[in-house]
């Protein structure tokens, strides 16, 4: 459903209509007290070629990605996006459609986002997805609300490989409620099951655990499943879709929520959002499971339809005792990642994380070569490493930066242990040359 | 609404039928009705305590969730596995198939509190 602006002639109409002189008309019962008197402090409008200019201008400020070889990770990607991508859902009916739900106006939409929840299930191997959240941290977030809903217990158990920021998210998601966060260290860069095992009690409703955690490790998932689930406690993990080309689906290991950014599958960085949030779960779990939920079903003359579905569960409904507050979802981006997906194919998939994985181990044996300290060196990572260069890391990061390259996440804010340390990425963009060039200012 | 005179009833539509010391409860034509075709009841597990006065599952249907409450305290003996794969049981004989859950009451006195199928009938005809 295209958005088309009204004329001023059919705005005359419709105040015709409801048989009001002028919009003002319309304003006249708001109390004078609460009206801003003055006019708005907003520059006029500029025409179409000077508003170019302008905003060219602004734009010039920023260096795109694009233009650097960007070694940036830390939960957003510089992944290749297919030009399939920008020109299927830059189509006027998806850009300008808002709130694209109800099943008489928006069959292609719905439909888009069925296939989008079907194949988030094909990757996670979970058995339901719901048609999206906002991004990564919001849906790691909402399944914690969710497993202390399920479980009816108290206490989350998050492990400290679980994004710094997605961490915090999750602690002013639960200000307010009778929840208890604990904080489940690492050790040496992993999460022990065993340390799982020590905090997990009868009033745990989950344990949250990230693979790959946030310095690029990959973690020991199922040995985590089994202490939570011998306590009756649920497991939550926070994944990166392209990895799951490589890497065990949270579906194959016994996860009851997996929670994702979905940013890698054809969403640009976009200075942090736009994002996408990916939230599957267990079939068990489907009438508690926040978010829309897209549903296939038939029409009056017996044709195949889409339509929201399991509405019940969302709070213009069950009100007080929804899951959650979510009731939209992260429409265009979800298209995006469905066109991702679906132009890209299981086998591409599955190429794109061996790129970045063979890229990534590539870094790391030029680094050792040069002498470079990795201090995680004997773990398994995906495509994401921490280093610690021989000079301070702001020199590195300037000099970088004038080689055109981004190299890396300053850690230390993150973890004290972590002093001097760059987290880098590396994905199916990067060149043999620009990766020498990174190793040779890193080392 | 004529309701079945052999049991007795709570505010929020649910019925009680009580047999020495167990209690069948579930929903009456009245709720029912309202909610229209249901779809699915969320019911508690053999041996959950329930509370007089507190919910002890959930109905949803097309167009609403609403608890569902117990006018008893005790302990759940049996519950109705038919309605996992037939909610819509509940919409057809509320009063007898539709049967929710048995409790093994612990106070009598619980039962004596609630509404007799005069009172029920009443307070629907002032709906």
């Amino acid at each position: 459903m295209d958005y088309i602006q009204i004329t001023p002639a059919q705005q005359r109409l419709m105040l015709r209509e409801v048989g009001a002189a002028d919009i003002e008309d319309l304003l006249r019962q708001v109390p004078a007290e609460a009206r801003c008197a003055r006019p708005l402090n907003v520059p006029p409008a500029l025409d179409e070629m000077s508003l170019r200019e302008h905003l060219t201008a602004l734009a010039a400020a920023n260096r795109c990605a694009s233009e650097t070889a960007c070694f940036l990770g830390f939960g957003a990607y510089d992944h290749y996006i297919p030009a399939l991508v920008d020109r299927l859902a830059a189509r006027g009916e998806f850009v300008t459609a808002y709130t694209p739900y109800q099943p008489e106006a928006s069959q292609g939409a719905l439909q888009a986002f069925f296939e989008f929840q079907t194949m988030v299930c094909q990757l996670t191997a979970m058995d339901i997805s719901n048609a999206s959240l906002y991004d990564g941290a919001t849906a790691v977030a909402e399944a914690a609300l969710m497993a202390l809903n399920v479980a009816g217990r108290r206490r989350l158990i998050v492990s400290a490989g679980v994004h710094p920021h997605y961490r915090r998210v999750l602690r002013t998601y639960l200000a307010d409620l009778p929840a208890e966060y604990v904080d489940l260290p690492l050790e040496g860069g992993l999460t022990a099951p065993a340390g799982a095992a020590g905090l997990i009690d009868a009033d745990t409703a989950a344990v949250i655990v990230q693979s790959p955690n946030y310095l690029g490790i990959i973690e020991d998932v199922p040995g985590i499943v089994a202490a939570a689930h011998a306590r009756g406690s649920l497991v939550i993990q926070a994944f990166n879709p392209v990895s799951l080309g490589l890497l065990r689906r949270p579906g194959e290991t016994g996860v009851d929520i997996a929670a994702g950014e979905g940013q890698p599958l054809g969403i640009p960085l976009s200075f942090g959002g736009p994002y996408l949030g990916l939230f599957a779960c267990k079939s068990q779990f489907m009438r508690r499971m926040p978010g829309r939920l897209v549903g296939q079903t038939i029409d009056a003359a017996g044709r195949r339809a889409f339509c929201l579905t399991l509405q019940t569960r969302e709070q213009h409904i069950r009100r007080e005792k929804a899951t959650s507050n979510v009731c939209t979802n992260q429409g265009l981006m979800a298209l995006r990642a469905a066109i991702y997906m679906a132009a890209m194919g299981p086998h591409g998939l599955r190429r794109v994380a061996e790129l970045c994985h063979a890229k990534a181990a590539y870094l790391a044996r030029r680094l050792a070569q040069r002498g470079a300290v990795l201090p995680f060196a004997d773990l398994p990572f995906f495509n994401e490493l921490a280093v610690r260069p021989s000079r301070p890391v702001a020199d590195v990061l300037r000099d970088a930066a004038d080689r055109g390259i981004l190299a890396g996440v300053p850690l230390e804010q993150y973890d004290d242990r972590l002093d001097n340390c760059l987290l880098v990425a590396v994905t199916e963009k990067r060149s043999r040359a620009q990766i020498d060039a990174l190793a040779e200012t890193l080392a | 609404m004529n309701v079945p005179d052999d049991r007795r009833y709570l505010p929020t539509h649910e019925w009680h039928l009580v047999d020495g010391d167990v209690a069948t409860i579930g929903i009456t034509r009245h709720a029912a009705d309202e909610l229209t075709d249901i779809t699915f009841v969320d019911l508690p597990e053999v041996g959950a305590e329930v509370k007089a006065g507190e919910a002890f599952g959930e109905i949803e249907s097309v167009k609403a969730t609403a608890d569902l409450n117990s006018g008893v305290s005790g302990t759940v003996v049996e519950v109705n596995s038919a309605l996992k794969d037939d909610p819509g049981l509940v919409n057809r004989d509320p009063y007898h198939d539709a049967w929710m859950i048995k409790v093994r009451i612990s106070s009598r006195a619980d039962v004596d509190k609630l509404l007799t199928p005069e009172q029920y009938s009443a307070l629907l005809s002032r709906q």
